[in-house]
Protein backbone atom coordinates (compact mmCIF):
# COMPACT_ATOMS: atom_id res chain seq x y z
CA UNK A 1 0.00 0.00 0.00
CA UNK A 2 2.80 2.26 0.80
CA UNK A 3 4.32 1.50 -1.85
CA UNK A 4 1.42 2.32 -4.46
CA UNK A 5 1.24 5.87 -2.27
CA UNK A 6 4.68 6.70 -2.94
CA UNK A 7 5.04 5.83 -6.67
CA UNK A 8 1.90 7.66 -6.85
CA UNK A 9 3.15 10.53 -5.33
CA UNK A 10 6.44 10.28 -7.58
CA UNK A 11 4.31 11.21 -10.92
CA UNK A 12 2.35 13.87 -8.89
CA UNK A 13 5.11 15.64 -7.90
CA UNK A 14 6.85 15.03 -11.31
CA UNK A 15 3.89 16.10 -13.29
CA UNK A 16 3.45 19.53 -11.15
CA UNK A 17 7.47 20.32 -11.25
CA UNK A 18 6.92 20.49 -15.32
CA UNK A 19 5.23 23.52 -15.77
CA UNK A 20 5.93 24.03 -19.19
CA UNK A 21 4.46 20.96 -19.98
CA UNK A 22 1.29 21.21 -18.52
CA UNK A 23 0.70 24.69 -19.82
CA UNK A 24 1.75 22.92 -23.23
CA UNK A 25 -0.52 20.17 -22.72
CA UNK A 26 -3.56 22.92 -22.84
CA UNK A 27 -2.14 24.07 -26.29
CA UNK A 28 -4.40 21.51 -28.07
CA UNK A 29 -7.53 21.58 -26.31
CA UNK A 30 -7.30 25.10 -27.14
CA UNK A 31 -6.93 24.92 -30.74
CA UNK A 32 -8.93 22.39 -31.24
CA UNK A 33 -12.19 24.63 -29.61
CA UNK A 34 -11.43 27.59 -31.32
CA UNK A 35 -10.30 25.93 -34.86
CA UNK A 36 -12.74 23.11 -34.74
CA UNK A 37 -15.21 24.03 -32.41
CA UNK A 38 -15.98 27.68 -33.15
CA UNK A 39 -15.13 26.73 -37.31
CA UNK A 40 -17.63 23.95 -37.31
CA UNK A 41 -20.09 25.09 -35.21
CA UNK A 42 -22.52 27.47 -37.85
CA UNK A 43 -22.42 24.06 -40.27
CA UNK A 44 -23.27 21.76 -37.21
CA UNK A 45 -26.26 24.53 -35.97
CA UNK A 46 -27.54 24.76 -39.48
CA UNK A 47 -28.04 20.84 -39.65
CA UNK A 48 -29.98 21.17 -36.64
CA UNK A 49 -27.37 19.33 -34.29
CA UNK A 50 -27.50 22.35 -32.00
CA UNK A 51 -25.03 23.98 -30.01
CA UNK A 52 -21.05 22.42 -31.27
CA UNK A 53 -19.56 23.45 -28.63
CA UNK A 54 -21.74 21.93 -25.92
CA UNK A 55 -21.61 18.81 -27.99
CA UNK A 56 -17.77 18.64 -28.35
CA UNK A 57 -16.36 20.12 -25.07
CA UNK A 58 -17.01 17.09 -23.80
CA UNK A 59 -14.65 15.29 -26.64
CA UNK A 60 -11.91 17.94 -25.82
CA UNK A 61 -11.94 16.65 -22.17
CA UNK A 62 -11.23 13.41 -22.98
CA UNK A 63 -8.70 14.06 -25.45
CA UNK A 64 -6.88 15.94 -22.79
CA UNK A 65 -7.14 12.69 -19.95
CA UNK A 66 -6.64 10.19 -22.70
CA UNK A 67 -3.40 11.58 -24.27
CA UNK A 68 -1.69 13.07 -20.63
CA UNK A 69 -2.73 9.54 -19.54
CA UNK A 70 -0.70 7.54 -22.18
CA UNK A 71 2.01 9.64 -22.10
CA UNK A 72 2.43 9.37 -18.30
CA UNK A 73 2.41 5.19 -18.74
CA UNK A 74 4.80 5.45 -21.90
CA UNK A 75 7.01 7.83 -19.03
CA UNK A 76 7.99 3.97 -18.31
CA UNK A 77 10.22 3.90 -20.99
CA UNK A 78 12.28 6.87 -19.35
CA UNK A 79 12.83 4.66 -16.23
CA UNK A 80 13.83 2.51 -18.02
CA UNK A 81 16.37 4.60 -20.04
CA UNK A 82 17.73 6.56 -17.56
CA UNK A 83 17.62 3.60 -15.01
CA UNK A 84 15.45 4.50 -12.64
CA UNK A 85 12.79 1.47 -13.25
CA UNK A 86 16.01 -1.06 -11.82
CA UNK A 87 15.54 0.80 -8.22
CA UNK A 88 11.74 0.27 -8.30
CA UNK A 89 12.35 -3.68 -9.58
CA UNK A 90 14.91 -4.36 -7.01
CA UNK A 91 12.75 -3.47 -4.20
CA UNK A 92 10.37 -5.96 -2.13
CA UNK A 93 7.68 -4.47 -3.74
CA UNK A 94 5.75 -6.55 -6.45
CA UNK A 95 5.41 -5.68 -10.20
CA UNK A 96 0.96 -5.27 -10.10
CA UNK A 97 1.72 -2.82 -7.07
CA UNK A 98 4.36 -0.88 -9.21
CA UNK A 99 2.15 -1.08 -12.06
CA UNK A 100 -0.82 0.30 -10.10
CA UNK A 101 0.88 3.48 -8.76
CA UNK A 102 2.15 4.18 -11.84
CA UNK A 103 -1.48 4.02 -13.05
CA UNK A 104 -2.95 5.75 -10.19
CA UNK A 105 -0.52 8.24 -11.13
CA UNK A 106 -0.93 8.41 -14.18
CA UNK A 107 -5.03 8.78 -14.08
CA UNK A 108 -4.35 11.56 -11.36
CA UNK A 109 -2.30 13.77 -13.18
CA UNK A 110 -4.53 13.14 -16.29
CA UNK A 111 -7.65 14.71 -14.07
CA UNK A 112 -5.81 17.35 -12.97
CA UNK A 113 -5.12 18.35 -16.76
CA UNK A 114 -8.66 17.46 -17.65
CA UNK A 115 -10.16 19.26 -15.30
CA UNK A 116 -7.88 22.31 -16.17
CA UNK A 117 -9.35 21.53 -19.58
CA UNK A 118 -12.88 21.52 -18.08
CA UNK A 119 -12.15 24.98 -17.08
CA UNK A 120 -11.13 26.11 -20.12
CA UNK A 121 -14.05 24.89 -21.88
CA UNK A 122 -16.74 26.71 -19.62
CA UNK A 123 -14.83 30.03 -20.93
CA UNK A 124 -15.52 29.10 -24.25
CA UNK A 125 -19.04 28.93 -23.45
CA UNK A 126 -19.84 25.42 -22.44
CA UNK A 127 -22.37 25.45 -20.30
CA UNK A 128 -22.74 21.69 -18.32
CA UNK A 129 -25.24 20.15 -15.96
CA UNK A 130 -23.41 21.12 -12.38
CA UNK A 131 -26.01 18.77 -10.48
CA UNK A 132 -24.30 15.72 -12.11
CA UNK A 133 -20.77 16.56 -11.63
CA UNK A 134 -19.42 13.86 -9.77
CA UNK A 135 -20.93 11.63 -12.72
CA UNK A 136 -18.58 13.22 -14.44
CA UNK A 137 -15.96 13.18 -12.74
CA UNK A 138 -16.00 8.81 -12.34
CA UNK A 139 -16.59 8.88 -15.93
CA UNK A 140 -13.24 10.94 -16.36
CA UNK A 141 -11.35 8.65 -13.99
CA UNK A 142 -12.29 5.77 -15.60
CA UNK A 143 -10.97 7.22 -18.92
CA UNK A 144 -7.80 8.03 -17.18
CA UNK A 145 -7.17 4.66 -15.39
CA UNK A 146 -7.96 2.78 -18.58
CA UNK A 147 -5.70 4.94 -20.53
CA UNK A 148 -3.13 5.18 -18.17
CA UNK A 149 -2.82 1.44 -17.64
CA UNK A 150 -2.76 0.95 -21.65
CA UNK A 151 0.54 3.41 -22.07
CA UNK A 152 1.94 1.60 -19.19
CA UNK A 153 1.44 -1.71 -20.83
CA UNK A 154 2.90 -0.67 -24.13
CA UNK A 155 5.75 0.73 -22.24
CA UNK A 156 6.80 -2.39 -20.29
CA UNK A 157 7.33 -3.83 -23.88
CA UNK A 158 9.46 -0.87 -25.44
CA UNK A 159 13.48 -0.01 -24.55
CA UNK A 160 12.92 3.32 -26.64
CA UNK A 161 10.99 6.76 -27.68
CA UNK A 162 11.46 4.75 -31.27
CA UNK A 163 8.08 3.06 -31.58
CA UNK A 164 6.33 6.56 -30.20
CA UNK A 165 5.70 7.91 -33.65
CA UNK A 166 3.43 4.53 -34.78
CA UNK A 167 1.51 4.58 -31.20
CA UNK A 168 0.94 8.19 -31.53
CA UNK A 169 -0.80 7.72 -35.02
CA UNK A 170 -1.95 4.62 -35.03
CA UNK A 171 -3.51 3.87 -31.44
CA UNK A 172 -3.57 6.73 -29.72
CA UNK A 173 -5.06 9.32 -32.30
CA UNK A 174 -7.51 6.73 -34.15
CA UNK A 175 -8.96 6.15 -30.11
CA UNK A 176 -9.76 9.73 -30.01
CA UNK A 177 -11.07 10.26 -33.55
CA UNK A 178 -12.77 7.67 -33.25
CA UNK A 179 -14.42 7.84 -30.38
CA UNK A 180 -17.07 9.75 -31.28
CA UNK A 181 -15.28 13.04 -30.02
CA UNK A 182 -16.11 15.28 -32.74
CA UNK A 183 -18.94 13.85 -34.63
CA UNK A 184 -22.40 12.29 -33.66
CA UNK A 185 -21.89 8.14 -33.43
CA UNK A 186 -25.40 8.31 -35.02
CA UNK A 187 -25.68 6.93 -38.74
CA UNK A 188 -22.70 6.65 -39.50
CA UNK A 189 -21.34 4.51 -42.56
CA UNK A 190 -21.26 0.62 -41.53
CA UNK A 191 -17.42 0.41 -40.87
CA UNK A 192 -17.45 3.28 -38.54
CA UNK A 193 -20.32 2.48 -37.18
CA UNK A 194 -18.50 -0.93 -35.67
CA UNK A 195 -15.15 0.86 -34.69
CA UNK A 196 -16.84 3.41 -32.50
CA UNK A 197 -18.98 0.85 -30.97
CA UNK A 198 -15.12 -1.44 -29.95
CA UNK A 199 -13.49 1.70 -29.16
CA UNK A 200 -13.84 2.10 -25.44
CA UNK A 201 -13.64 5.45 -25.59
CA UNK A 202 -16.87 6.03 -26.98
CA UNK A 203 -18.48 4.92 -24.12
CA UNK A 204 -16.25 6.86 -22.05
CA UNK A 205 -17.54 10.62 -24.35
CA UNK A 206 -21.06 9.12 -24.47
CA UNK A 207 -20.93 8.67 -20.63
CA UNK A 208 -19.35 12.54 -19.86
CA UNK A 209 -21.93 13.58 -22.87
CA UNK A 210 -24.61 12.06 -20.45
CA UNK A 211 -23.49 13.37 -17.82
CA UNK A 212 -22.60 17.10 -18.53
CA UNK A 213 -25.78 17.64 -20.90
CA UNK A 214 -28.21 14.49 -20.42
CA UNK A 215 -27.48 13.38 -24.27
CA UNK A 216 -26.17 9.85 -24.94
CA UNK A 217 -26.42 6.59 -27.21
CA UNK A 218 -25.35 4.32 -25.08
CA UNK A 219 -26.90 3.38 -21.81
CA UNK A 220 -24.83 4.89 -18.91
CA UNK A 221 -24.89 1.65 -17.31
CA UNK A 222 -23.29 -0.06 -19.98
CA UNK A 223 -20.86 2.77 -20.73
CA UNK A 224 -19.45 2.72 -17.02
CA UNK A 225 -19.45 -1.40 -17.12
CA UNK A 226 -16.95 -1.10 -20.35
CA UNK A 227 -15.33 1.33 -18.98
CA UNK A 228 -14.39 -0.62 -15.84
CA UNK A 229 -14.42 -3.92 -17.61
CA UNK A 230 -11.92 -2.81 -20.32
CA UNK A 231 -9.50 -0.97 -17.70
CA UNK A 232 -9.34 -4.34 -15.60
CA UNK A 233 -8.29 -6.25 -18.25
CA UNK A 234 -5.76 -4.37 -19.67
CA UNK A 235 -4.32 -3.84 -16.13
CA UNK A 236 -4.11 -7.45 -16.14
CA UNK A 237 -2.39 -7.26 -19.30
CA UNK A 238 0.00 -4.96 -17.94
CA UNK A 239 0.50 -6.81 -15.14
CA UNK A 240 1.56 -10.05 -17.13
CA UNK A 241 3.65 -7.48 -18.95
CA UNK A 242 5.11 -6.04 -16.09
CA UNK A 243 6.21 -9.66 -15.03
CA UNK A 244 7.85 -10.59 -17.84
CA UNK A 245 9.74 -7.38 -17.99
CA UNK A 246 14.02 -7.83 -17.41
CA UNK A 247 16.25 -5.54 -17.21
CA UNK B 1 39.16 -16.46 9.51
CA UNK B 2 40.39 -19.53 6.62
CA UNK B 3 40.35 -18.07 3.48
CA UNK B 4 41.31 -21.38 1.40
CA UNK B 5 38.70 -23.47 0.24
CA UNK B 6 36.42 -25.19 2.17
CA UNK B 7 37.40 -27.93 5.05
CA UNK B 8 41.44 -26.01 4.27
CA UNK B 9 41.87 -27.34 1.37
CA UNK B 10 43.75 -25.11 -0.59
CA UNK B 11 41.10 -24.17 -3.96
CA UNK B 12 42.80 -25.21 -7.51
CA UNK B 13 42.86 -22.38 -9.56
CA UNK B 14 41.16 -23.51 -12.34
CA UNK B 15 37.99 -25.42 -10.61
CA UNK B 16 35.48 -23.43 -9.21
CA UNK B 17 34.36 -24.19 -5.55
CA UNK B 18 31.59 -26.98 -5.28
CA UNK B 19 30.43 -27.60 -2.06
CA UNK B 20 31.48 -31.29 -0.84
CA UNK B 21 28.13 -33.63 -1.17
CA UNK B 22 26.32 -34.19 1.83
CA UNK B 23 27.17 -37.58 2.08
CA UNK B 24 24.58 -39.28 5.02
CA UNK B 25 27.44 -41.55 6.05
CA UNK B 26 29.57 -39.22 7.83
CA UNK B 27 29.62 -38.94 11.36
CA UNK B 28 27.31 -35.80 12.76
CA UNK B 29 30.15 -33.61 13.95
CA UNK B 30 31.31 -33.64 10.19
CA UNK B 31 27.84 -32.92 9.64
CA UNK B 32 27.38 -29.89 11.58
CA UNK B 33 30.98 -28.54 10.78
CA UNK B 34 29.47 -29.03 6.97
CA UNK B 35 26.69 -27.05 7.82
CA UNK B 36 28.43 -24.17 9.67
CA UNK B 37 30.42 -23.49 6.68
CA UNK B 38 27.26 -23.72 4.66
CA UNK B 39 25.83 -20.64 6.77
CA UNK B 40 28.76 -18.71 6.64
CA UNK B 41 28.22 -18.33 2.80
CA UNK B 42 26.39 -15.12 2.50
CA UNK B 43 26.16 -15.75 -1.17
CA UNK B 44 26.09 -19.10 -2.95
CA UNK B 45 26.14 -19.63 -6.77
CA UNK B 46 25.10 -23.21 -7.98
CA UNK B 47 26.04 -24.01 -11.36
CA UNK B 48 24.35 -20.38 -12.44
CA UNK B 49 23.92 -20.19 -16.94
CA UNK B 50 22.48 -17.26 -18.75
CA UNK B 51 21.92 -17.59 -22.26
CA UNK B 52 20.45 -15.38 -24.90
CA UNK B 53 19.02 -17.43 -28.03
CA UNK B 54 22.63 -19.36 -28.90
CA UNK B 55 24.66 -16.52 -26.87
CA UNK B 56 25.55 -18.21 -23.36
CA UNK B 57 26.72 -15.05 -21.29
CA UNK B 58 27.21 -16.36 -18.27
CA UNK B 59 28.23 -20.47 -18.71
CA UNK B 60 27.92 -22.53 -15.27
CA UNK B 61 29.64 -20.44 -13.00
CA UNK B 62 29.79 -21.76 -9.12
CA UNK B 63 31.30 -19.13 -6.35
CA UNK B 64 30.85 -18.59 -2.51
CA UNK B 65 31.00 -15.93 -0.92
CA UNK B 66 31.63 -15.65 3.13
CA UNK B 67 29.79 -13.24 5.32
CA UNK B 68 31.46 -10.20 6.17
CA UNK B 69 33.72 -10.35 2.82
CA UNK B 70 34.53 -7.96 0.56
CA UNK B 71 34.55 -9.98 -2.73
CA UNK B 72 35.64 -8.44 -6.19
CA UNK B 73 34.27 -10.32 -9.37
CA UNK B 74 36.82 -8.92 -12.10
CA UNK B 75 36.61 -9.21 -15.71
CA UNK B 76 36.80 -7.58 -18.78
CA UNK B 77 34.30 -5.96 -21.00
CA UNK B 78 31.39 -8.20 -21.75
CA UNK B 79 32.77 -11.05 -19.46
CA UNK B 80 29.36 -11.75 -17.71
CA UNK B 81 29.70 -9.50 -14.72
CA UNK B 82 26.77 -7.48 -14.84
CA UNK B 83 24.66 -10.04 -16.16
CA UNK B 84 25.61 -12.32 -13.00
CA UNK B 85 24.72 -9.02 -10.99
CA UNK B 86 21.56 -9.17 -12.32
CA UNK B 87 20.95 -12.49 -11.65
CA UNK B 88 22.19 -11.92 -8.13
CA UNK B 89 19.68 -9.46 -7.50
CA UNK B 90 16.55 -10.89 -9.35
CA UNK B 91 16.22 -8.32 -11.92
CA UNK B 92 17.25 -11.23 -14.39
CA UNK B 93 15.93 -14.62 -14.61
CA UNK B 94 18.51 -17.51 -14.49
CA UNK B 95 18.54 -19.93 -17.60
CA UNK B 96 19.58 -22.57 -15.02
CA UNK B 97 21.39 -22.67 -11.94
CA UNK B 98 20.75 -21.72 -8.43
CA UNK B 99 21.69 -19.04 -6.50
CA UNK B 100 21.38 -18.49 -2.71
CA UNK B 101 21.58 -14.99 -1.10
CA UNK B 102 21.26 -14.90 2.99
CA UNK B 103 19.97 -18.39 2.94
CA UNK B 104 17.22 -16.93 0.74
CA UNK B 105 16.59 -18.51 -2.53
CA UNK B 106 16.83 -15.65 -4.98
CA UNK B 107 14.21 -16.98 -7.77
CA UNK B 108 11.94 -18.60 -5.56
CA UNK B 109 11.65 -16.00 -2.95
CA UNK B 110 12.87 -12.80 -4.78
CA UNK B 111 10.85 -10.36 -1.95
CA UNK B 112 13.10 -11.92 0.94
CA UNK B 113 15.94 -11.44 -0.90
CA UNK B 114 15.60 -8.19 -1.85
CA UNK B 115 14.97 -7.20 1.53
CA UNK B 116 18.77 -8.46 2.25
CA UNK B 117 21.01 -6.42 -0.39
CA UNK B 118 21.67 -3.40 -1.65
CA UNK B 119 22.65 -2.56 -4.93
CA UNK B 120 24.68 0.23 -6.77
CA UNK B 121 23.99 -0.15 -10.41
CA UNK B 122 26.59 0.56 -13.18
CA UNK B 123 24.39 3.31 -14.50
CA UNK B 124 22.76 5.82 -13.17
CA UNK B 125 19.49 5.25 -11.38
CA UNK B 126 18.20 7.93 -9.62
CA UNK B 127 15.42 10.27 -10.52
CA UNK B 128 16.65 13.22 -11.46
CA UNK B 129 13.56 15.18 -11.50
CA UNK B 130 13.39 14.55 -7.69
CA UNK B 131 15.63 15.98 -4.98
CA UNK B 132 18.39 13.83 -3.04
CA UNK B 133 15.96 13.73 0.10
CA UNK B 134 13.25 12.73 -2.17
CA UNK B 135 15.19 10.09 -3.87
CA UNK B 136 16.00 8.58 -0.34
CA UNK B 137 12.39 9.05 0.85
CA UNK B 138 11.25 6.97 -2.40
CA UNK B 139 13.65 4.01 -1.48
CA UNK B 140 12.91 4.15 2.38
CA UNK B 141 9.02 3.71 1.65
CA UNK B 142 9.41 0.80 -0.89
CA UNK B 143 11.10 -0.99 1.09
CA UNK B 144 8.63 -0.41 3.80
CA UNK B 145 10.70 1.73 6.42
CA UNK B 146 8.36 3.55 9.05
CA UNK B 147 8.96 7.24 9.06
CA UNK B 148 10.56 7.57 12.54
CA UNK B 149 13.22 4.99 11.20
CA UNK B 150 13.87 6.50 7.86
CA UNK B 151 13.92 10.24 8.39
CA UNK B 152 17.00 9.69 11.05
CA UNK B 153 19.06 6.90 8.88
CA UNK B 154 18.90 9.31 5.91
CA UNK B 155 19.81 11.84 8.07
CA UNK B 156 22.79 10.21 9.18
CA UNK B 157 23.97 8.90 5.96
CA UNK B 158 23.75 12.53 4.02
CA UNK B 159 25.93 13.15 6.62
CA UNK B 160 28.17 9.86 6.23
CA UNK B 161 28.36 10.50 2.37
CA UNK B 162 28.66 14.16 2.87
CA UNK B 163 25.59 15.47 0.66
CA UNK B 164 23.58 16.78 4.08
CA UNK B 165 24.14 20.17 2.52
CA UNK B 166 22.34 19.28 -0.54
CA UNK B 167 19.72 17.10 0.68
CA UNK B 168 17.42 19.73 -1.37
CA UNK B 169 18.96 20.31 -4.13
CA UNK B 170 17.70 18.07 -7.25
CA UNK B 171 19.43 15.31 -8.78
CA UNK B 172 20.06 16.70 -12.08
CA UNK B 173 22.32 19.59 -10.79
CA UNK B 174 24.67 17.05 -9.24
CA UNK B 175 28.11 15.99 -10.46
CA UNK B 176 28.82 12.39 -11.32
CA UNK B 177 30.43 11.84 -7.75
CA UNK B 178 27.80 13.47 -5.95
CA UNK B 179 25.22 10.96 -7.71
CA UNK B 180 27.32 7.78 -6.64
CA UNK B 181 27.43 8.73 -3.32
CA UNK B 182 23.80 9.42 -3.12
CA UNK B 183 23.05 5.94 -4.86
CA UNK B 184 25.69 4.57 -1.96
CA UNK B 185 23.69 6.20 0.99
CA UNK B 186 20.10 4.96 -1.06
CA UNK B 187 22.05 1.17 -1.22
CA UNK B 188 22.76 1.23 2.52
CA UNK B 189 19.24 2.81 4.04
CA UNK B 190 17.62 -0.37 4.57
CA UNK B 191 20.48 -2.07 6.50
CA UNK B 192 21.02 -4.82 3.93
CA UNK B 193 23.40 -7.51 4.48
CA UNK B 194 25.30 -7.67 1.15
CA UNK B 195 25.93 -4.24 -0.73
CA UNK B 196 26.39 -4.87 -4.55
CA UNK B 197 28.68 -2.45 -6.36
CA UNK B 198 28.75 -2.49 -10.13
CA UNK B 199 31.57 -0.29 -11.03
CA UNK B 200 31.32 2.55 -8.53
CA UNK B 201 33.58 4.17 -9.67
CA UNK B 202 33.70 4.24 -13.11
CA UNK B 203 34.37 7.89 -14.29
CA UNK B 204 35.06 9.33 -11.02
CA UNK B 205 38.06 11.27 -10.14
CA UNK B 206 41.02 9.84 -8.06
CA UNK B 207 39.73 12.12 -5.19
CA UNK B 208 36.16 10.68 -5.35
CA UNK B 209 37.01 7.38 -6.15
CA UNK B 210 39.56 7.10 -2.93
CA UNK B 211 36.92 8.41 -0.82
CA UNK B 212 33.98 6.43 -2.12
CA UNK B 213 36.57 3.04 -1.09
CA UNK B 214 37.46 4.27 2.25
CA UNK B 215 33.78 4.45 3.29
CA UNK B 216 33.09 1.45 1.72
CA UNK B 217 35.90 -0.47 3.74
CA UNK B 218 35.05 1.39 6.76
CA UNK B 219 31.27 0.54 6.13
CA UNK B 220 32.89 -3.38 5.91
CA UNK B 221 34.97 -3.54 9.08
CA UNK B 222 32.14 -1.49 11.39
CA UNK B 223 28.82 -2.63 10.02
CA UNK B 224 29.92 -5.96 8.63
CA UNK B 225 28.48 -5.82 5.74
CA UNK B 226 29.33 -8.34 2.58
CA UNK B 227 30.58 -6.54 -0.13
CA UNK B 228 30.48 -7.68 -4.15
CA UNK B 229 31.98 -5.08 -5.90
CA UNK B 230 33.22 -5.10 -9.88
CA UNK B 231 35.71 -2.64 -11.20
CA UNK B 232 38.28 -2.48 -13.75
CA UNK B 233 40.96 -0.52 -11.56
CA UNK B 234 43.23 -2.85 -10.03
CA UNK B 235 44.82 -0.55 -7.62
CA UNK B 236 41.43 -0.53 -5.87
CA UNK B 237 41.01 -4.32 -5.76
CA UNK B 238 44.34 -4.44 -4.53
CA UNK B 239 43.61 -2.07 -1.71
CA UNK B 240 40.24 -3.58 0.08
CA UNK B 241 39.60 -7.27 -1.76
CA UNK B 242 40.20 -9.76 0.62
CA UNK B 243 38.98 -12.27 -2.00
CA UNK B 244 39.12 -12.01 -5.61
CA UNK B 245 37.40 -14.01 -8.83
CA UNK B 246 37.94 -13.53 -12.11
CA UNK B 247 35.20 -14.33 -14.84
CA UNK B 248 36.00 -14.41 -19.19
CA UNK B 249 34.01 -15.40 -21.84
CA UNK B 250 31.26 -16.48 -19.07
CA UNK B 251 33.02 -18.81 -17.45
CA UNK B 252 35.07 -17.89 -13.82
CA UNK B 253 38.48 -18.37 -14.73
CA UNK B 254 40.42 -18.10 -11.55
CA UNK B 255 39.03 -17.55 -7.70
CA UNK B 256 41.02 -16.97 -4.66
CA UNK B 257 43.18 -14.04 -2.23
CA UNK B 258 44.92 -11.34 -3.85
CA UNK B 259 48.36 -13.48 -3.43
CA UNK B 260 47.26 -16.34 -4.77
CA UNK B 261 46.15 -15.10 -7.86
CA UNK B 262 49.17 -13.37 -8.19
CA UNK B 263 51.76 -16.55 -7.51
CA UNK B 264 49.55 -18.58 -9.79
CA UNK B 265 49.55 -16.20 -12.77
CA UNK B 266 53.23 -15.69 -11.72
CA UNK B 267 52.84 -11.52 -11.70
CA UNK B 268 53.96 -8.68 -9.36
CA UNK B 269 50.67 -6.51 -10.06
CA UNK B 270 47.40 -7.87 -10.06
CA UNK B 271 46.81 -5.94 -13.85
CA UNK B 272 49.69 -8.05 -14.77
CA UNK B 273 47.88 -11.27 -13.65
CA UNK B 274 44.95 -10.09 -14.75
CA UNK B 275 46.06 -9.46 -18.48
CA UNK B 276 47.90 -12.77 -18.54
CA UNK B 277 44.66 -14.68 -17.00
CA UNK B 278 42.47 -12.73 -19.42
CA UNK B 279 44.47 -12.13 -22.70
CA UNK B 280 45.54 -8.71 -23.62
CA UNK B 281 42.64 -8.67 -27.16
CA UNK B 282 40.60 -5.95 -26.65
CA UNK B 283 36.93 -6.99 -25.96
CA UNK B 284 33.79 -5.94 -27.54
CA UNK B 285 30.52 -5.64 -25.57
CA UNK B 286 27.85 -7.83 -27.65
CA UNK B 287 25.63 -4.35 -28.48
CA UNK B 288 22.48 -6.91 -29.26
CA UNK B 289 22.54 -8.35 -25.78
CA UNK B 290 19.63 -7.84 -23.74
CA UNK B 291 19.70 -3.99 -23.25
CA UNK B 292 23.57 -3.94 -23.81
CA UNK B 293 23.30 -1.11 -26.28
CA UNK B 294 21.42 1.12 -23.53
CA UNK B 295 24.07 0.09 -20.95
CA UNK B 296 27.01 1.07 -23.29
CA UNK B 297 25.49 4.45 -24.40
CA UNK B 298 24.85 5.67 -20.46
CA UNK B 299 28.41 4.39 -19.55
CA UNK B 300 29.78 6.92 -22.10
CA UNK B 301 27.29 9.44 -21.70
CA UNK B 302 28.46 9.10 -17.53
Amino acid sequence: MNAIYILWLRQLKRFIRKKASIVGAIGQPIIFLLAIGFGFGPVFAKAGAGNYIQFLAPGIIVMSVLFTSIFTGLEIIWDKQFGFLKETFVAPVSRFEILLGKTLGGATVAMIQGILVFLITLIAGFRPHLSTLPLAFLFLFLVAMLSSALGAAIAARLDDMQGFPLIFNFLVQPLFYLSGAIFPIKNLPPVLDFITKINPFSYGVDGLRYAFNGVNVFPPALSLTVLFGVTIVILAVGAYQFSKVQL
Amino acid sequence: MVRTGICGIPRTGSNPVSRPHLAWSVNPARLLFYFVKIMENIIEIKNLTKKYGNFTAVDDISLNVKKGEVFAFLGPNGAGKTTTIKMLTTLLKPTSGEVFLGGHNVTENPHETRKSFGIVFQDPSLDNELTAYENMQFHAILYGLKKEIYQERIIKLFSLVELYDRKDSFVKNFSGGMKRRLEIARGLLHNPKVLFLDEPTIGLDPQTRNHIWEYINNLNKQENVTIFFTTHHMEEVERIAKMVAIIDHGKIIIRGTIEEILKKAGAKKLEDAFISLTGSKIREELANVGKNQMRISNKLMR
